[in-house]
């Protein structure tokens, strides 16, 4: 980012950034930079609060009236979700029993149950909010389920994106499936969540989240370079490397 | 976490190991006063509208956002897991603060909001992006704006 700035501002332009990596921005020192101690990812911190996100506009704006630069000021407020947070629980039960998971056929019959729980609060959510993320794959919500489970049988779906490498296909179907998941469980009552909470259950808690795992087992090694990128590196968070027990 | 001390240890290893790209001077161009300053976004999310063509690993293109453009028709296809997007799921400004832009011009508090935004794919060499942005600084002046604001993922 802070090199963009340097190109855009060589270029006439004044330029004020958010910085989110505050090593980084020391490094490459771009004209003028406010650094948030939010999460990667949410650059104006909290979700659905206007006035918080307009104090961290306002004070990257703000930086523009500096005389002198390069100039990196330090946003003063975490965000409200970085705060003690209570006990996290998707009202919906998804809970499936451990035994279930472990053949490949019952494990994908279980996602697409879960899919199916949570459609009619995915549906819900995108009347009340207007908008959906989920569709990037081009895939349709119906057809989601068995393009992705054929990634853990022996026979890989055919690619609906012809212009994309199948490997580009999956990564971007397993986005709209998070997203899925995501607008679906943040429509039900006391369920925002933070993103460790949303995310602890969706890669701990849900059939979706350990078939990922086990769709990167299955092609970490794979002969198809792509697919092989894809598995490792692009499904399952770098943070998150194992299931949780 | 964006405080390095609280992230995962692989992730603040691989970030604190990334080059940075190096200039030997930082420009300053000095922007208008508040009520004059017509703002541009430009995001590092592999923001696009839903028609466009999704972004791949390497992408160093960017794709253009009219300032009409809906709630629903912005969706991402960065191809990296490794920041949240569940903040983007539940509302957009978390990302890409168009609401809250045009909530300022109402007020007075900055002069206007560009006809178009613009979005990169962050998971790409600095460097990639260069000849792009010195693009994207014509095609941003002959819109009238005078001040970006960029805001990363």
């Amino acid at each position: 980012m802070g090199g963009l700035a340097h190109y855009l501002e060589r270029e006439g332009l004044a330029t004020t950034q958010i910085s989110l990596i505050r090593i980084h921005t020391e490094k490459i020192k771009p004209p003028r930079a406010l650094w948030v101690s939010f999460d990667m990812g949410r650059p104006l911190g909290e979700p659905n609060d206007a006035a918080f996100q307009t104090r961290v506009l306002s004070a990257a704006l703000g930086l523009l009236d500096e005389k002198e630069g390069p100039v990196l000021k330090d946003f003063p407020e975490d965000a409200a979700y970085m705060g003690e947070s209570g006990p996290w629980a998707c009202p919906v039960n998804l809970a499936v029993p451990q035994e279930d998971l472990g053949e490949e056929g019952k494990l994908i019959a279980a996602f697409k149950s879960e899919m199916n729980q949570l459609r009619n609060w995915y549906d819900l959510a995108v009347e009340r909010r207007g908008r959906t993320t989920v569709g990037t794959s081009g895939i349709g919500l119906d057809e989601l389920p068995d393009f992705i489970g054929a990634f853990l049988t022996d026979a890989l779906p055919p690619n609906p994106n012809p212009a994309f490498h199948l490997g580009h296909s999956l990564n971007l179907a397993t986005d709209d499936l998070k997203a899925f998941y995501t607008e679906a469980v943040t429509a039900q009552p006391g369920c925002a969540g933070t993103p460790d909470q949303l995310g602890d259950w969706f890669y701990g808690q849900t059939a979706a989240g350990k078939l990922l795992y086990a769709i990167r087992d299955k092609h970490a090694r794979s002969d198809d370079r792509f697919l092989r990128l894809v598995a490792r590196a692009l499904l399952i968070p770098s943070a998150r490397p194992q299931p949780p027990a | 976490m964006a405080r390095m001390e609280h992230m995962h240890e692989g992730t603040r290893t691989h970030l604190e190991n990334l080059p940075c790209p190096a200039f030997e001077t930082t420009p300053s161009v000095q922007a208008p006063p508040a009520g004059q300053r017509r703002v541009a976004i430009v995001s590092t999310a592999g923001l696009h509208q839903r028609s466009d063509r999704p972004f791949g690993v390497g992408s160093d293109d960017y794709r253009v956002i009219p300032g009409d453009v809906t709630a629903n028709d912005l969706v991402m296809s960065h191809v990296s897991t490794n920041f949240d997007r569940t903040g983007f799921q539940q509302d957009l400004n978390v990302l890409f603060p168009l609401d809250r832009l045009r909530d300022m011009a109402r007020r007075g508090e900055i002069g206007g909001v560009a006809s178009y935004h613009y979005s990169f794919m962050g998971a790409t060499e600095p460097e990639k992006m260069e000849t792009a942005a010195r693009a994207l600084a014509k095609l941003m002046k002959d819109d009238g704006v005078n001040v970006v604001l960029l805001v990363p993922v």
